[in-house]
């Protein structure tokens, strides 16, 4: 096997339909943008999957690291009063 | 399966943990996998746990590459445009599941490169069901109906393996693989039904000829299948070899019933006592062998994948030189 540069990753996201927020389905190999959003297309929405397609090198990704997970986000574990179901009122006004 | 060569490596030592801090970290994982948590590819894991993973993922991935091949034989002559269009859009999500599986063994840290080599220089397996030649138009509807079947029988329980992003290509996979199967079955049982004699003939034989690979398919029997113990332990493998395979012959003995052909084993026949079907023994010389190297069309189908591969060497060096252009152009 030949060496040559391997094509870079792309992350691809994908819309479901108009209303919806694009969500991450997967990743792939691509030389460009233009063939990267051309093969998230052929890759992942073969069944009508998406209205619309959003692609990004997978190296242009900040992400938090796992091994901050607790620091990051158990402090929220005990700020419960953030969540309606915290409140407790009298039954003829619960809906609100 | 198509990981069955999973199965094949000798029985591996793990390493125990270097230091009280790696010790640590593992116990902390093992609580991960025990609480049934799902690892996700940054979170720490043992080297064992991720080498196992590689190897298993990118089985699973060559498999549906080099799955391509055999029916990708009868595309220009699927006997109309309906059954044509039907195999063209199979063989391409064959293409896709490929696809989805690498990026998935990606996040581990091996490259698509790596995988793509150690596939082509033979050294990384496949299906040994991909070996078997596709020699009539009736096998195709039998890769669907009993290769595909025994396909989505395996791969429904890795929809809950521990690895996530193996999981979630997986839930991606069957929900595709059940067209798979469902045009498979559908197709033969037209030729049963409305064929004639010896449409019925091509049928039947075709089914002769892979019950048993496909039988293989589930890899050797539990005794002889050392890692699955860690495998299960670990979440990464749920059901059994064995326990899977006779579900698949239970599911089809009903099915062949339906199709009103008869599956090649004098001893296939229902137990009452242990409610399920008994069956004849399986040709594990054939297996191994075919595991080996010396199936029907194991160096035909390297030589498809590695002519495949060089042959598109232009095309992956020119589109990056025409990225690599284009970028400059536009930075200027």
């Amino acid at each position: 096997m030949k060496p040559t540069a391997e094509w870079p990753l792309w992350e691809v996201f994908v819309r479901a339909k108009a209303g919806l927020d694009h969500k991450h389905c997967g990743s792939l190999h691509a030389p460009d943008p233009k063939a990267a959003i051309q093969l998230a297309r052929d890759v992942y929405t073969r069944r009508q999957e998406g209205t619309s397609v959003w692609v990004v090198r997978s190296d242009q990704i900040i992400a938090s690291d796992p091994a901050d997970k607790a620091m990051y986000f158990d402090p929220m574990e005990d700020k419960v009063y953030r969540h309606p179901t915290f409140y407790e009122l009298p039954k003829s006004v619960d809906h609100m | 399966m198509y990981t069955q060569a999973m199965d094949l490596a000798p029985k591996e030592e793990r390493k125990a943990a270097q230091s009280t801090d790696e010790a640590e970290r593992e116990a902390r994982f093992e609580a991960r996998i025990a609480a049934g948590d799902f690892i996700e590819a940054k979170d720490w894991m043992p080297e064992h746990y991720r080498k196992t993973l590689v190897r298993q993922i990118s089985q699973h991935a060559h498999s549906e590459i080099v799955g391509m091949l055999p029916e990708g034989n009868w595309i220009t002559r699927a006997p109309t445009l309906k059954r044509k269009a039907i195999l063209l859009a199979k063989v391409q999500d064959e293409g896709g599941h490929g696809l989805y599986l690498y990026s998935a063994a990606e996040t581990l840290g091996t490259s698509r490169d790596q995988m793509t080599a150690a596939l082509l220089s033979g050294k990384a397996k496949y299906s040994s069901i991909f070996n078997y030649p596709t020699l009539t138009w009736a096998d195709v509807g039998v890769i669907g109906w009993l290769v595909d079947g025994a396909a989505i029988m395996n791969q429904v329980p890795l929809t809950r393996c521990s690895f996530a992003p193996y999981a979630r290509a997986m839930v991606r996979v069957c929900r595709e693989e059940s067209f798979h199967q469902r045009q498979g079955f559908e197709s033969l049982l037209t030729m049963m039904k409305q064929g004639t004699d010896a449409q019925r003939e091509m049928v039947q034989d075709a089914v002769d000829r892979w019950w048993w690979p496909s039988l293989m398919m589930f890899g050797p029997p539990d005794a002889d299948s050392p890692n699955t113990a860690q495998s299960m332990r670990w979440g990464i493998k749920r059901i059994s070899n064995d326990e899977l395979r006779q579900k698949f012959v239970d599911a089809c003995v009903e099915q062949a019933r339906v199709l009103g052909v008869s599956l090649p084993d004098p001893d296939l026949k229902w137990n009452a006592e242990r409610g399920a079907n008994d069956f004849g023994v399986i040709d594990w010389a054939e297996f191994w062998s075919v595991v080996g190297g010396d199936g029907p069309c194991n160096r035909e189908r390297l030589a498809a994948r590695n002519k495949a591969w060089d042959d598109g060497a232009w095309v992956r060096e020119a589109a990056m030189a025409h990225a690599a252009k284009r970028s400059i152009r536009e930075a200027a």
